[in-house]
């Protein structure tokens, strides 16, 4: 009997887990049918380009402005001990290229502009506009979900590029302004050490979690049920579910993008 | 003519519908009453492709429009209307763009839309005053009459209106009766309306009572005072003796409160 109970649990859980992907993959496919099927409405997709980039900027400038300064601050010690100041240029502008700045970036705008998608698609499901939409035969993928996950897709390199640029000016203002390093030394260490390769990994690591966060953002929003306490659900969900993707993507991203 | 065949609808493991049969009249208001979450709203959302039956057929015009796909399901549904309990007016858009939202996504311009959104509001008796407020400055039936007037924008024959009279003062519930029966009568509309509003017998044509999954009564509105249906004598006096299923019968037949 208990073995019985265990498998049918097991089952459940299966059955449940499939039923999401199943969903999900569905929502994907429905968005690339609208993107490439129907007319990109293009007032709705710079609107999205204001709300998603524009307006997520200044958090993207801060964060990567003071997680390039800590990493040269605290990898200041371990360099100094071994006599090679001089490959902190490299390390600061190889991980705020490669890792920190889409990493941050992405996580960042999860939170500011994922969630805030969740909650504005799922406001309107709840309150039935998008139900309303469906009945004045508007395709509501190609109304609701392409112009976001499409300006999250390619809005989120040129973010992550000013995070990347912020993170070593302030990696180089430690550097030379409190750490008193030859400023000459940290530029041509990242001459030396940074390829064009980097950028274009980095960005491209972005564009992926620009399109995560906002495909996150949108299927929570489109499937919320439950009233107020369900959008509030799905808000949290889309942050918790679109970061947890992220970090994970990342690794992978990483080992095939950079790894040896 | 709207049929719909042994309808059935399961949410989980609950019998939204365990079978509904009827028949809806063109041209003419039907009116479907029932109990509070007897699955009324579902039965529309059914009729207009919101929700899916779990088995059954809806015909319009004898074509099974579960089995359309495509354009030929997008020509089917741009028959109906669909006006919602309250409104879902698109809150960051203004009246102007709510009301012409379907012709301005099909790319037509401002200038060729305005006119047409200015006659529709006139059909429902609204003034351009209005046009570029936004839904949360309109009072309560004011956003009813941006709603069917949204709705009236793709010209459909059938109009679909959930508890259009929900939340509002007997007065202007009036106001939406009359309106709605203004457009049944000059625009020759089917409309399915689902009300728990006495007051919206003197305006129907037919009235259906669902209750337990199933239509139990169906009959010509101006004879439902003299049916002797159980469930239509039941339900407009408000009885709580009788086949309809309340709260306070099962109470008395579980004993709680005898």
């Amino acid at each position: 009997m208990s073995i019985l109970v265990i498998v049918d649990w097991i089952g459940a859980k299966i059955i449940y887990w499939l039923d999401i992907i199943g969903n999900f993959t569905l929502f994907i496919t429905n968005i690339f049918q609208a993107m490439f099927g129907c007319r990109l409405k293009i007032g709705k997709f710079f609107g999205q380009v204001e709300r998603i980039g524009v307006n997520s900027l200044a958090i993207t400038l801060i964060t990567g402005t003071f997680a390039g300064a800590v990493l040269a601050l605290q990898s200041y010690k371990g360099f100094h001990d071994l006599g090679s100041e001089n490959f902190l240029g490299p390390i600061v502008a190889l991980t705020m290229t490669r890792e920190l700045g889409p990493v941050l970036t992405g996580l960042m705008v999860a939170g500011r502009a994922g969630s805030a998608i969740a909650a504005e698609i799922g406001t309107m499901r709840i309150t039935e506009q998008v139900d309303a939409l469906q009945t004045l035969q508007i395709n509501t993928f190609q109304y609701l979900i392409v112009p976001r996950v499409l300006a999250g897709t390619l809005v989120l390199p040129l973010l992550a590029l000013f995070s990347i640029m912020f993170g070593i000016l302030g990696g180089y203002a430690v550097c030379v302004y409190k750490l008193d390093l030859n400023s000459e030394l940290f530029k041509a260490g990242i001459k030396q050490a940074l390829l064009i390769t980097d950028v274009y990994g980095g960005l491209f690591k972005a564009s992926i979690f620009g399109f995560i966060l906002t495909t996150v953002g949108c299927y929570k929003g489109y499937f919320t049920a439950g009233g107020a306490k369900g959008v509030g659900k799905a808000t949290t969900q889309a942050v918790v579910a679109s970061s947890i993707t992220i970090i994970i993507t990342n690794y992978f991203l990483a080992a095939i993008l950079f790894g040896p | 003519m709207i049929k719909l065949i042994n309808l059935k609808k399961k949410f989980g493991d609950k019998w939204v519908a365990k079978g509904i049969d009827l028949e809806i009249p063109s041209g003419k208001m039907t009116v479907i009453i029932g109990r509070s979450g007897v699955g009324k709203s579902v039965l529309l959302k059914q009729i207009i492709g919101l929700v899916k039956p779990t088995e059954g057929k809806i015909l319009i015009n004898d074509i099974d429009i579960n089995n359309l796909t495509g354009q030929t399901k997008n020509a089917a549904f741009k028959q109906f209307g669909y006006v919602f309990q309250f409104a879902a007016l698109l809150d960051s858009l203004n009246v102007f763009e709510n009301i012409g939202v379907t012709l301005l996504e099909q790319g037509l311009s401002v200038a060729q839309v305005l006119p047409i959104v200015q006659e529709k509001l006139n059909l429902v008796n609204l003034n351009s005053d209005i046009l570029y407020k936004y839904p949360s400055e309109l009072s309560g039936g004011m956003r009813k009459r941006v709603g069917l007037a949204r709705t009236l924008i793709t010209n459909p024959s059938i109009i679909l209106y959930d508890e259009p009279t929900t939340g509002l003062d007997p007065v202007t519930s009036k106001i939406i009766h009359e309106l709605m029966h203004d457009m049944q009568i000059k625009l020759g509309l089917t409309s399915i309306v689902i009300s728990h509003d006495i007051e919206i017998f003197n305006y129907a044509d037919y009235i259906a009572l669902l209750d337990d999954g199933k239509i139990q009564f169906f009959g010509e509105a101006n004879t439902i005072w003299q049916s002797e249906n159980p469930y239509i004598y039941q339900f407009i006096r408000g009885l709580t003796n009788g086949p309809i299923k309340t709260e306070t019968s099962n109470k008395l037949n579980s004993g709680i409160l005898k």
